[in-house]
């Protein structure tokens, strides 16, 4: 597809999603698109390191569940847990995006040495401390977590307000990602994805490279992280636990962890599935419930991995090229990790 | 490196490279910070839970003892995750599925051998009510994980980061069948009423059971390094880890040793789930958290390392054991983040753990 058709896509599938609220009941506004949203926000971030940097990074939903617990105790009052100490939600959200910088400093600096399989252990292994210290640190959440936290008066009220805020947020982290490439620091990056040793012998900073990439992916994490606390007014350890750290992969993986579309694509397939999965006749009848969602979403990530690595986008791709009868070019899912 | 002329005879001994200073003086540090922390377990920890040791010696032996055995189940588990790592370079998420399958299946043989359900006494087991359910379920964790590998992994070997994403689908899809099939209650193996004492140390008690459990780890640690060291098998499986490419050349069907690894490696995951189910228990998220255990024992300690299992296993065994213990009361709860800390030290020393080397 020519760069022309790609954007006129863009923009159709802007409009069409700007004019939605029009259309469609506040169920789905908030419940479905909303969520959809934020949740492809982080995939993003996850996507952004894979793409440019190689690196499967499992701790974004930390970052995004560490901006949820610094909004809550920085903006939380009387009544809630955690620290309590009733700042201006702007205030918060600055507070909230800083601390999740100065963390997403030191993950990335940490794991920048590392990379390939090493990367996705150490970052999994960062998930799941973050989870159980959450869960162990009482003065700022603990197990129970933190409830009753609103967002700033200008997006309180109507379900339409946070749904735009996301959406022009997706469409600010989409671009951004995307001019990124062609910026130096982004090819660069992409250098060092492809041959650190070459780049540091050239005379660039690897793990520097690395460790900036990290943080920019944590901040959009973040990002999202706060719209999420807003959306919900409540965040627990257990939503950052194994689990949803391990569903936002999913999630980039099921629309193609290589695609920057794949996010918003395995967003929109992964909430819809989880809410309309008990609506689908018959399926009941074989033993497949609500209840068994996760058997199922694990399945479509097998079937996806066996078959086609690169998600659904990678399939998208395929056709695309045979249609023109060219080669797809070789993604980078099937070049990392071979050898 | 610096060129010395004869003139300069004294800058011989100087640090040579800007390298050679910072091992020293990261080594001087570590040394530093050991000695702080021996002196502040031995004198300085009072308003601790645990006390220093000088005068609280049978709580000091009584921490030592709890990091010792929860070192030992660590290296079950994590030795199976490292083994199969050295090998394939598979990371084997579904590590602690096996681990939980295997936990649950011991738990419900255990309750149809002693014929009761609910409220069982150590006195009702007997040491075989406790070994046939341990080596049951870790055969049928062994034969889930060969199925795996056999169906999922056989024909995409090399493709490191498709194989974790396969294998992390199927931890997905088990957690989800087993709290389909077994519930979402914490159950618990019982420990053979032989075991099932307290012996005093220093005037504390403490569970025989839990010895016991050492020395079932220590035996499981043995077999092992016999297994490797002493066997044919065990030395294509060295010889393997070091070239798989040149083991092949040689005439050896690799792909047999690879399925022999990746059975072994999941009986050794089933091993550890029946042991944890006696230790700890059985629950739904217990495959997160063991697989959480063998990642940072094998972060620690080196992929594919034996050796490094061992040292990671003891290091964070004791990290786990005596960071509760011997944080200033206010802060037991933050004693999580000390396992942090120990990743953080031995990856900035060692990007690739102790024992590792990169891949």
């Amino acid at each position: 597809m020519s760069t022309s058709s790609s954007r006129l896509a863009l923009v159709a599938v802007t409009i069409a999603l700007v004019v939605l609220p029009l259309v469609s009941s506040g169920f789905v506004i908030s419940f479905l698109m909303t969520r959809i949203l934020i949740l492809a926000i982080a995939a993003a971030s996850i996507v952004f390191l894979f793409r440019y940097g190689g690196m499967i990074s499992l701790a974004q939903f930390l970052l995004f569940g560490l901006a949820g617990f610094m909004v809550g105790n920085a903006v939380g009052e009387a009544g809630s847990k955690g620290l309590k100490l009733g700042w201006d939600a702007w205030v918060g959200v600055i507070f909230a995006l800083g601390i999740c910088v100065i963390v997403a400093l030191v993950l990335g600096a940490l794991a920048s040495r590392t990379s390939g399989i090493y990367f996705l252990m150490l970052t999994l292994t960062y998930a799941i401390i973050g989870y159980y210290f959450f869960g162990q640190v009482t003065t700022l959440s603990g197990f129970g977590g933190i409830t009753g936290i609103r967002p700033p008066p200008l997006f309180q009220g109507h379900p339409w307000r946070l749904y735009y805020v996301a959406l022009g947020l997706s469409l600010a982290v989409y671009l951004g990602f995307k001019s990124i490439a062609r910026s130096p620091f982004g090819l660069a990056l992409q250098g060092t994805r492809d041959d650190p040793v070459r780049m540091e012998s050239l005379g660039f900073n690897v793990p520097l490279h690395r460790t900036l990439a990290f943080v920019i992916a944590g901040f959009v994490a973040a990002c999202a992280g706060i719209l999420n606390i807003w959306w919900n007014g409540q965040i627990d350890p257990t939503s950052i636990s194994i689990g949803p750290t391990l569903n936002l992969l999913i999630i980039a993986v099921i629309g193609g962890i290589s695609y920057f579309e794949g996010a918003w694509l395995g967003a929109a397939v992964f909430v819809t599935a989880n809410i309309y999965l008990r609506n689908i006749p018959l399926l009941d009848q074989i033993g497949v419930t609500e209840a068994r969602f996760n058997t199922v979403i694990g399945f479509l990530v097998l079937l996806i991995m066996v078959l086609s690595p690169e998600g659904i986008m990678g399939i998208i791709d395929r056709f695309r090229y045979r249609k023109q009868g060219v080669e797809p070019p070789v993604p980078p899912v099937a070049k990392v990790g071979v050898g | 490196m610096r060129v010395v002329s004869a003139a300069g005879s004294r800058a011989v001994r100087a640090p040579k490279s800007r390298r050679e200073l910072r091992r020293r003086l990261l080594n001087g540090l570590g040394v530093v910070a050991l000695l702080f922390l021996v002196s502040w377990v031995l004198f300085f920890s009072r308003g601790t839970p645990a006390g220093p040791a000088i005068t609280e010696p049978g709580k000091f032996f009584v921490t030592l003892l709890d990091g010792l055995t929860v070192a030992g189940l660590f290296f079950v588990v994590a030795s199976g995750f490292t083994l199969i790592f050295g090998l394939m370079r598979t990371v084997n998420m579904a590590h602690g599925s096996l681990f939980l399958m295997a936990a649950y299946i011991g738990i419900k043989l255990q309750q149809t051998m002693v014929d009761k359900t609910r409220n069982i006494e150590p006195a009702d087991v007997s040491m075989a009510a406790w070994l046939v359910p341990l080596f049951a379920g870790a055969l049928i964790a062994a034969v889930i994980g060969i199925v795996i590998q056999q169906v999922l992994l056989r024909w995409n070997e090399g493709q490191e980061l498709r194989q974790a994403l396969i294998t992390l689908a199927v931890s997905v899809i088990l957690a989800d069948q087993m709290l389909a099939w077994f519930g979402g209650l914490a159950t618990r193996m019982i420990w053979p009423g032989a075991v099932s004492h307290f012996f005093e140390i220093f005037g504390r008690r403490f569970a025989t059971s839990r010895l016991f459990m050492l020395g079932v780890a220590v035996v499981v640690g043995v077999a092992l390094w016999l297994w490797l060291e002493r066997t044919r098998i065990g030395m294509i499986i060295r010889a393997g880890v070091d070239d798989r490419d040149m083991v092949r050349a040689l005439g050896i069907n690799i792909l047999a040793v690879f399925a022999i690894t990746f059975f072994v490696g999941a009986f050794l995951a089933g091993l550890g789930g029946v042991m944890g189910a006696s230790f700890a228990g059985a629950a739904p998220g217990a495959d997160g958290q063991w697989l959480l255990n063998s990642l940072v024992v094998v972060i620690v300690g080196g992929l594919g390392s034996l050796k490094g299992a061992v040292a990671g296993s003891l290091f964070f065994g004791l990290v786990v054991a005596f960071s509760p213990a011997y944080l200033p009361e206010r802060f037991t709860f933050y004693s999580i983040i000390l396992t942090f800390v120990l990743l953080a030290i031995v990856l900035a020393v060692r990007p690739y753990g102790l024992f590792g080397r990169p891949a």
